[in-house]
């Protein structure tokens, strides 16, 4: 349900860039978006289909590159894409450790004409 | 042609919540950002919460629910302050809601504000509400795996709260594990066994939180 509303702060931004860039249309939108955040593709791209109608982003291709969770082992420094839920480190075998990415959430560039 | 835009997509409601700290910065009132799925005893919580503080602090509640006030009028029925926010369907609290509620408070006579986030362990903690701490309520019925299922919020949050102690002879539940884990992806969280039912463990977590107020008014 959360998406409608960030989707539609996803088309504010946008249409404030085109607007800055003086384009007459936006071609495509490139969002970054990490796994460790709630957020799901398809729901984005379900309510972009359904507010972006006129205005300048109206039919813009939504390309969203996902950016996986990297942990980074707090005993032996291990850099490690948690798997299966797991946050066992695969070089020691400790628990956890600290978040370096996966919390991405923003707009990264958008195509325009 | 392409335009760089690099902008935070929740970057509006992150300047609102800024808006909702300074607010409450300057009233002194400790703010705490309660998440946890639906069942969990975030209410049962602060109802013990305020008794455990009762004549120490003044405590008010924003309580987030989809819908009713079911949960503001038990809190009501505590003598204090409280606001009830229905999200009409929105799965978490925001900003401008929390402003909207804030309004509604008498800050200036409070220490501590409890908000009581909709029951849910995933976008709750995206949103930025204008806390000071994050805390997410576990509890025993609900399992020892939801750490690995719902890694966002175990990572993000101060204090974990282990609700429904009670139950542990009569459920399969490791909580050495438990704590293991949370432990292993937060470190530096700090960890609380309470029962809302028979009141162990309140006093301890009463006192963290009467600790997070202090920290506040030193710094």
């Amino acid at each position: 349900m959360h998406e409608l509303s960030i989707t539609q702060n996803i088309l504010n931004i946008v249409v404030e860039h085109a607007k800055r860039a003086e384009a007459q249309r936006v071609r495509a939108i490139n969002l970054v978006v990490g796994d460790l955040t709630g957020f799901v593709d398809d729901s984005i791209q379900f309510y972009f289909d359904m507010l972006s109608p006129d205005t300048l982003a109206e039919g813009a291709r939504l390309n969203i590159q996902r950016v996986p969770a990297r942990v980074c082992c707090r005993s032996c420094g291990e850099q490690f894409s948690p798997q299966d839920y797991s946050w066992v480190c695969p070089r020691c075998s400790a628990l956890g450790g600290d978040v370096l990415s996966g919390r991405e959430f923003r707009v990264e560039s958008i195509e325009v004409e | 042609m392409k335009v760089s835009v690099v902008k935070d997509i929740l970057s509006a409601n992150d300047q609102l919540a800024l808006q909702n700290r300074q607010l409450l910065d300057s009233a002194g009132v400790c703010v705490l950002n309660l998440m946890a799925s639906p069942g969990s005893g975030k209410t049962s919580l602060i109802l013990r919460t305020i008794d455990a503080l009762r004549g120490r602090l003044r405590i008010g509640v924003i309580e987030g629910d989809i819908a009713s006030t079911v949960d503001s009028d038990r809190v009501a029925a505590k003598s204090v302050p409280v606001v009830q926010i229905n999200t009409g369907g929105q799965c978490h609290l925001d900003a401008p809601m929390v402003q909207r509620g804030l309004a509604q408070l008498p800050l200036t006579e409070l220490d501590v504000l409890l908000i009581e986030n909709v029951g849910n362990l995933i976008c709750p903690v995206d949103f930025r509400l204008g806390e000071d701490v994050n805390v997410v309520i576990a509890s025993i019925p609900e399992g020892d795996d939801k750490p690995y299922k719902y890694p966002g919020i175990f990572v993000a949050v101060d204090a974990v709260v282990i609700n429904k102690v009670d139950l542990m002879p009569y459920l399969r539940f490791d909580m050495t594990a438990f704590r293991e884990l949370i432990a292993g992806m937060n470190p530096g969280v700090s960890i609380f066994e309470v029962s809302c039912e028979t009141g162990q463990g309140i006093d301890s977590w009463a006192e963290w939180v009467a600790k997070q107020r202090s920290a506040k008014l030193d710094e």
